[in-house]
């Protein structure tokens, strides 16, 4: 085998837990992401926490990116990341965006989510903090 | 091959069936880490009794929604289940969306079934290549059936044949012009056609046409490629397009055709693995080489033509220096 020209480009999950049913901001993110070059594996909507933890293992990626707008991130986000301790995944980064009081999101980032992002962040932001947090940068 | 040595730890590790290390060696053989060669080698005996099916076809007429299906089928009469889902690469930014597991549904913490997404990173050649190894690593860790998921464009569905013992070849109703332009690429690839979105009219009328197609090719006493109807919606057909894939996969055990697939798919992939390292070898090397110096210096005085200078430099080259540690 030959040794690839370019750097492999980072892997990233994105998944929407909890129950409600809009997906067009992931989907817009996902597509960003893409355009910055990245794999993007789009798990859709209400995914449990046991499904993106497996997805992310399955898929080996580089990086978890969650968006919810139901409300339930406190119970979410934070089996997410205990699920992947206990899945000896706890080094994949993972970052969230949706609609996360300021409270909320300081208590996350406690947790270990490494980004979060709200409704107005622009995508030029999230695409360079995703690629900053990556566990394996391109 | 020497006889029993100690099994890589990676290789160990396939088969305890850890999910971790599988899809690690999936990335190191999806970016070509050469590091991972003897892990392929150790586990290469551990393979071939995984059936390993293609279903390819135009975006959009229900694969991955039909994987989901047989997916669940299988699972129901114990059958363990690898899925690969490959989806192209953007040519401009290199990236792709791979949305594939949003149709996949399975039972919470099914040990019995493994997905992984691949994207085609550029070439089709690297995508089979890939994909082989990774449908390969399935096998190894006990995955009774892999089910491999393409984008019928061009080369990546012939590709498929490299790969499957047995290619499904999934259309719709009413695709009109672009069967037409698929047909003539279509028969080299098809043990199986499925006609989806069977609940959607029209499909009798395909499945008809299609039917006249296949009875016109000139393929005596060979396979002759079966139609199925299926819909994804309501679930009908699917149990028919299982049992005629195991129609398929039960010629090849009878009529010696599994033998002949898998020297024609290895001798594939030894060329392509011949051609990676005779590339590697020579990239570069030419023009540091002192032998070929004189030579380079005639084709750059016009003495010698660069046509004839490759064939002087095949010809030295036959004995390979050994390979470079990389
Ligand atoms: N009416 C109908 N729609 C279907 C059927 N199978 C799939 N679809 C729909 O077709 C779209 C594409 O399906 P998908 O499985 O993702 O196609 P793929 O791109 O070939 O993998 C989705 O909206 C499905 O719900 C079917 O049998 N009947
Ligand atoms: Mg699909």
């Amino acid at each position: 085998m030959t040794r690839a020209v370019k750097p492999p480009p980072i892997r990233v999950l994105i998944a929407k837990p909890g129950l409600d049913g809009h997906d067009r901001g992931a989907k817009v993110v996902a597509r960003a992401l893409r355009d910055a070059g990245m794999e993007v594996i789009y798990a859709g909507l209400r995914q449990t926490p046991e499904e993106i933890v497996e997805a992310a293992i399955e898929e080996d990626v580089d990086l978890i990116g969650l968006s919810i707008l139901s409300g339930a991130h406190m119970a979410l986000f934070p089996k997410v990341l205990k699920l992947l301790k206990l899945r000896k995944a706890g080094n994949i980064p993972v970052f969230a965006g949706g609609i996360i009081p300021d409270e909320d999101a300081r208590a996350l980032k406690r947790h270990g989510i490494k980004a979060i992002f709200g409704p107005g962040t622009s995508l030029e932001e999230i695409v360079t903090t995703a690629k900053g947090i990556a566990r394996r940068s391109s | 091959m020497r006889p029993r040595s100690p099994l890589p730890p990676a290789a160990r590790a396939i088969l305890r069936r850890d999910r971790g290390a599988l899809a690690r060696l999936i990335t190191q053989v999806e970016r070509r880490d050469p590091a991972v060669v003897p892990t392929l080698k150790a586990l290469y005996p551990r393979t071939g009794s995984a059936r390993i099916i293609g279903i390819t076809g135009p975006l959009g007429v229900g694969k991955s929604s039909l994987v989901n299906l047989l997916l669940a089928q299988l699972r129901a009469s114990g059958k363990t289940v690898g899925v690969i889902g490959v989806d192209p690469s953007s040519p401009f930014s290199g990236g792709s969306v791979l949305g594939d597991r949003i149709r996949l549904e399975r039972k919470a913490g099914d040990p019995g079934v493994f997905i992984r997404s691949m994207a085609s990173r550029g070439h089709a050649g690297g995508v089979a290549a890939a994909t082989l190894q990774a449908a390969r690593l399935l096998d190894a860790f006990g995955m009774d059936v892999v089910l491999v998921e393409t984008v019928g464009s061009g080369q990546v569905d012939v590709a498929i044949r490299d790969i499957a013992s047995t290619s499904v070849v999934v259309l719709v109703p009413h695709l009109g012009d672009e069967v037409q332009t698929l047909k003539a690429g279509l028969f080299e690839i098809a043990d199986v056609f499925c006609i989806n979105k069977g609940d959607l009219p029209g499909a009798d009328l395909a499945a008809k046409d299609l039917r006249e197609y296949v009875s016109l090719a000139n393929n005596a006493g060979r396979w002759k490629p079966e139609i199925v109807v299926t819909s994804a919606r309501d679930g009908s057909g699917v149990p028919e397009l299982w049992q005629a894939i195991e129609r398929h996969e039960a010629y090849l055990d009878r009529d010696g055709g599994r033998l002949a697939g898998d020297r024609r798919r290895a001798s594939r992939e030894i060329e392509e693995l011949v051609l990676d390292r005779v590339a590697g070898d020579l990239r570069g090397a030419l023009e540091n080489e002192p032998k070929h110096a004189a030579l380079l210096e005639r084709v750059a005085r016009r003495e010698v033509d660069p046509h004839t200078a490759s064939e002087i430099v095949s010809r030295t080259r036959v004995r390979r220096r050994p390979p470079r540690s990389r």
